[in-house]
């Protein structure tokens, strides 16, 4: 029950914070709408990256460091190799190296690491983290590359009668935000409708029990691993045609580790929430609280976003150890 | 032949629990010591000591400092970095605005003023664990990263954000040359890693390792568990916020808020589970794998004649640090420590394995 | 049979262990040999998030010093020698190159160019010591101009202080006067490091002076996330956007510009941001917007036809020849010339042998380029003439703006002379600060005049 009163407490603060800067007329709607836009595709990039995670935790238990390195990997394949082959070859080619790279880490570092403390887990994804940037610069190069979906950077005024000023919307984050929902929906599909999927889920149950029955846990772990490099390759593509991709991307992975404790490590409607949830929270806060507290306290710049994710995922942490749909564990004495 | 207890016949408790209970192991380090207090200074080139063994000590004593938490408690933390900066900066406005203080002082007060702010952060810890914590230690990370390259107190109004400290001199002896450096830093990392060996073999070490293996029963046997996690916290940060003062004054010299990112935190990570959790002695091969290595690899392909481009060698270097730290972790996921373990059980059984 | 690879393990380990000590303890191999050479230390940058503009700076640099060996035979005789250390424009990094580097050739290191301001900051601290000089071509500390006190420093060609200030005076002009910038917006997009946060006090001052509102957006390393910035300039419609970025940065806020409506033609970067790096992934998008120049703008003269000649065409480029010209590469080589001509000139005073780093100091001090010197060098129209002194560091302070036309640079503007009343002051405190702070004795430049 205490529980229950303290989550609510905390949303209600939450809700009445993103509300203030309407309610006080800090903000007039068209632009606040437009700011509630930019956090939402910021927060659907932050969900694809979370997403990954999640995929690979619930399925192996492992914390997967490198999925900010297999974005930028991805990334670079798809943009070099579109240099000399159409986009749609170039995009199924690198769906070939991630599910490649997903068989040698299956390979190389979880098979020999089965049944190891989590952290060592960890900290060999980290080892994987700086193989791949190494190997993807000294393949693919370090410069800026491009990735041309065709679509124009020009932003489209809409609803200009209704909002003054109206409101700007840019195509290609419409473009990345159904794309992220159809992929939401494949992944959907695979996992309910597919003798592999459930195979997926039965091992994200309980991966001993999914064993003795037959379920191949070696053959699944590769298929998710390639899974959340296909998630990897569309979150690259998103982020890089819209602002290029280079070895940079990969550090904005850091992002989505205060989206997985937001909504839990193991579920997958909780890292498309949590996502929405941050970047709506970090780009409001930066636009309207940031120049209250630079103000207020004299300090050199705003730039709280770059915390603002973990302490509103430790907000929450306090009040729901398990993060908003995570599993629920007792410990008994 | 030579390294075996025979004979060694422990009479009084005393004798039974002292550190080294081997004779050949107290001769061991006796001769280590001789060897870095005394010989070491006079053979060693600057360089070594500048690009090598002073950052490798300072990390030396961080490591050790989150060895403490994390391999002795069980408390993981991705923000260890962020303790090392309260540390640096502490000691840097602490020299600036009390400058009669002795720099021995300020280093103890740096690290008092770490551990308050590890405690502060630790208390999450009272309700969550494992991977979660880890995540939300990266809080204390950013908060701490943007604090003080927001206020511009912290750094005393300096318009570019970094800071530089003036040379330490402690009772009239200025560390200022390279040897000096070494000297100073090894005499105060051998102090605390003295000090963490015996805190981890008594009470408070023991509470915490009942912590780590499990809680629940801890708890039920009389160990308080927020006793035993806050002080795990406190006394780590504080040889945390000393190694950041360390580094800030006698490594860098000058830094901003970037020399302590979240990068360090992970390597401080790498560190410990390279080196060996719950070792002392594995937080000191820890340090130096991960602060030699990458340099040696720089530098090997020049050694060896082998003519690559800046950048190939760079990514070479990634490429295989990355694949040795997964090696490592296959083929001994206990850390060097357990190696050198190892080692000594089979050197106590040469010549003769049966 | 697990035990067995353990102890191999080990076996390997404390060979690599005992490797790395006997390797490293007879340090960097110290090649005391009597070869008349000039050692020059590079420290580029060619992976990482800075690449994109880390690579050709440091092919223009090592271009530079390759065609002053095969065209002059080196200088004045004495052949240049020199190595790269990649820092990652990482500043722990780029000490340990440092110290790597400081002592190789006969005569240890001529002088050191990391092209980071992190690292010049962590660099001013050992350079006294090591008595190795420390030129930043247009980054570094603005306050170093100040020669009484940062004595190895040579922030030659320009600070981040002098930027700030023509860009300044360059919105005034086009406001129509200074005193009309009252009351108007200007927004600062930084990269949130010491490089970015240098030209705040500048601008606050000026931003007192002529009454015009100062918004400050930090941005965070590495600098692809910016939609709150931009955001916030759509919000506060700033008249003018200083964009102070470096790396990937520079082309993420254009095409954040672009996606958010704000017009490029009022977008004015310093000039680590006008490169064509920054410009080009942005794509269209980037057309009208301006940046300062720094000594060589883009193009090529007189020196890039000897480049070709001497360097590329005998197959010695380090770079692609269409990148001959680019403006980084440019700087590079420019930078590297600057070096070399402290030598020149230091060897006018101590004979053409192998100098060291002190006395290339000596050099760096009492460079005197003119028109005419800059003529014989072949970079006629890159570079303003540069004059330094015991008190002045720097040598010029003038600048001009660029401005992309989709597909090149154009200079769009007249020759702007940073304001020396405003600017002086401002050094002369922060170099007090730090002298206090270090505890560091300033020089008699009068007394120092024969040295």
């Amino acid at each position: 029950m205490k529980r229950n009163r303290n989550l609510i407490i905390l949303c209600v603060f939450l809700l009445a914070g993103l509300i203030m800067p309407l309610a006080t007329g800090a903000s007039d709607p068209g632009f606040y709408i437009e700011v509630l836009l930019g956090g939402l595709m910021a927060g659907v990039l932050y969900s694809l990256v979370a997403l990954g995670f999640v995929l690979i935790f619930k399925a192996s238990g492992v914390f997967n460091f490198a999925q900010g390195a297999m974005v930028l990997f991805a990334a670079l394949s798809v943009a070099r190799m579109a240099e000399v082959m159409p986009l749609w070859l170039a995009t199924l080619l690198a769906i070939g190296i991630m599910i490649a790279f997903a068989f040698i880490v299956e390979r190389l570092v979880l098979r020999p690491l089965v049944n190891q403390d989590p952290v060592v887990l960890l900290m060999a994804t980290l080892g994987v983290t700086y193989f791949l940037n190494g190997f993807g610069q000294a393949v693919w190069g370090s410069d800026i590359y491009e990735i041309n979906l065709g679509i124009a950077k020009e932003p489209v005024m809409i609803l200009q009668n209704l909002f003054q000023g109206g409101i700007l919307i840019n195509k290609d984050d419409v473009a990345a935000a159904v794309a992220a929902v159809v992929l939401v929906a494949l992944l959907a599909l695979f996992f309910q409708k597919t003798k592999t999927g459930r195979a997926l889920r039965a091992v994200a149950d309980d991966h001993l029990a999914a064993q003795s029955i037959g379920i191949p846990l070696n053959r699944i772990w590769v298929i998710v691993w390639s899974v959340a490099g296909v998630v990897a390759l569309v979150a690259g593509v998103i982020w890089g045609a819209k602002l290029g991709v280079q070895f940079s991307v990969s550090q904005v992975a850091l992002k989505a580790l205060p989206v997985v404790i937001l909504g839990g490590f193991t579920s997958i409607p909780g890292a498309i929430l949590g996502g929405l949830i941050i970047g709506v929270g970090e780009k409001m806060a930066e636009v309207f609280l940031a120049p209250i507290a630079v103000k207020a306290f004299d300090l050199a710049g705003g730039g709280i976003e770059n915390w603002f994710a973990y302490v509103l995922a430790l907000l929450f942490l306090l009040v729901l150890p398990e993060g908003l749909f995570g599993e629920k564990h007792i410990d008994r004495v | 032949m030579l390294y075996r207890e025979n004979g060694q016949f422990k009479t009084t408790y005393r004798q039974d629990q002292q550190m080294l209970p081997i004779l050949q192991d107290r001769i061991f380090m006796a001769l280590l010591l001789l060897f870095v207090f005394g010989v070491a200074p006079f053979i060693f080139s600057d360089y070594l000591f500048l690009s090598i063994l002073i950052p490798f000590l300072v990390l030396s004593l961080a490591a050790i400092g989150l060895n403490l938490l994390v391999g002795y408690c069980g408390q993981i933390s991705l923000g260890h970095a962020a303790f090392m900066s309260v540390g640096a900066y502490a000691a840097y406005n602490l020299v600036l605005r009390v400058p009669q203080l002795n720099f021995l002082v300020v280093l103890i007060l740096a690290g008092l003023i770490a551990a308050l702010v590890g405690l502060l952060f630790g208390i999450p810890s009272l309700r969550i664990r494992g991977l979660y914590l880890a995540v939300a230690t990266l809080a204390a990370q950013f908060f701490v990263d943007w604090t003080f390259a927001r206020v511009k107190w912290f750094t005393n109004y300096a318009p570019s954000g970094s800071v530089s400290t003036a040379t330490i001199d402690i009772f009239g002896w200025t560390v200022d040359t390279p040897v000096r450096k070494y000297l100073f830093l090894l005499a105060v990392v051998t102090v605390f890693a003295l000090v963490a060996k015996n805190l981890v073999r008594g009470h408070m070490g023991r509470a915490w390792m009942a912590m780590r293996d499990m809680d629940v029963a801890a708890e039920v046997i009389g160990i308080r568990p927020v006793y035993a996690k806050l002080t795990a916290f406190g006394v780590s940060s504080f040889y945390v916020g000393v190694a950041g003062a360390l580094w800030g004054f006698v490594y860098l010299g000058s830094w901003e808020p970037l020399a302590f990112d979240i990068n360090l935190s992970l390597n401080l990570l790498f560190m410990i589970i390279i080196g060996g959790m719950g070792s002392i002695l594995g937080s000191f091969f820890g340090a130096f794998f991960i602060v030699a290595l990458p340099i040696l690899l720089n530098q090997a392909p020049e050694w060896l004649g082998i003519h690559l481009s800046t950048a190939m060698v760079s990514n070479l270097e990634a490429m295989i640090f990355g694949s040795l730290i997964i090696f490592f972790l296959i083929v001994e996921p206990q850390g060097l420590a357990r190696l050198w373990a190892i080692g000594k059980e089979k050197l106590r059984l040469w010549p003769f394995p049966h | 049979m697990k035990l067995v690879e353990r102890m191999r393990v080990l076996a390997v380990s404390a060979g690599a262990v005992a490797a790395i000590m006997a390797v490293a303890a007879s340090g960097p191999v110290q090649a005391q040999s009597k070869a008349k050479e000039q050692f020059f230390p590079v420290l580029p940058y060619r992976t990482g998030a800075y690449a994109p503009n880390g690579v050709p700076w440091a092919n223009g640099y090592v271009d530079y010093l390759k065609l002053v060996n095969a065209r002059d035979g080196g200088i004045g005789g004495v052949k240049i020698t020199y190595e790269e250390c990649e820092t990652g424009y990482d500043t722990a990094r780029g000490v340990e190159c440092y110290e790597r580097l400081k002592g190789k050739g006969p005569t240890g290191a001529t002088l050191f160019q990391p092209l980071s301001t992190g690292i010049t900051f962590a660099l001013t601290d050992k350079a006294p010591g090591d008595k190795v000089p420390l030129v930043t071509a247009g980054y570094g500390r603005a306050d170093a101009v100040d020669g009484t006190v940062f004595k190895w420093n040579f922030p030659l060609g320009g600070t981040y202080w002098d930027a700030a200030d023509i860009l300044v005076q360059h919105v005034g002009k086009i406001e129509g006067g200074l005193d009309k910038l009252k009351g108007k917006k200007i927004a600062l997009v930084y990269h949130d490091s010491p490089y970015g946060k240098e030209p705040i006090p500048l601008l606050q001052l000026r931003a007192k002076m002529h009454g015009f509102n100062l918004l400050l957006l930090p941005v965070t390393h590495p600098g692809v996330e910016q939609k709150a910035t931009w955001l916030q300039i759509r919000q506060q419609r700033p008249d003018y956007v200083f964009l102070w970025g470096w790396g990937v940065m520079n082309s993420a806020a254009l095409k954040e510009a672009v996606a958010t409506g704000y017009p490029r033609d009022k977008m004015y970067g310093v000039w680590w941001s006008g490169a064509e790096p920054d410009v080009i992934p942005a794509g269209d998008g980037a057309k009208g917007y301006h940046a300062l120049v720094f000594l060589a703008p883009a193009g090529q003269g007189q020196v890039h036809k000897d480049m070709i000649k001497y360097v590329y065409d005998k197959g010695q480029g380090t770079g692609k020849k269409e990148e001959i010209g680019e403006v980084l590469y440019n700087r590079g080589m420019v930078s590297a010339m600057l070096g070399v001509e402290g030598v020149k000139r230091a060897q006018f005073k101590y004979g053409k042998k192998p100098l060291t780093g002190e006395q290339v100091r000596w050099g760096l001090e009492n460079l005197a380029l003119d028109a005419a010197a800059i003529k014989k060098l072949g970079f006629e129209g890159f570079m303003d003439p540069i004059q330094t002194t015991c008190v002045d560091h720097e040598g010029s302070h003038s600048s001009r703006i660029e401005t992309w036309d989709g597909k090149k640079w154009n200079i769009t503007s007249g020759t702007y002379e940073s304001d020396s009343q405003i600017i002086k002051p401002l050094i002369k405190e922060s170099a007090a600060k730090y002298a206090a702070e270090k505890k560091i004795p300033v020089r008699d430049c009068a007394k120092d005049a024969s040295n």
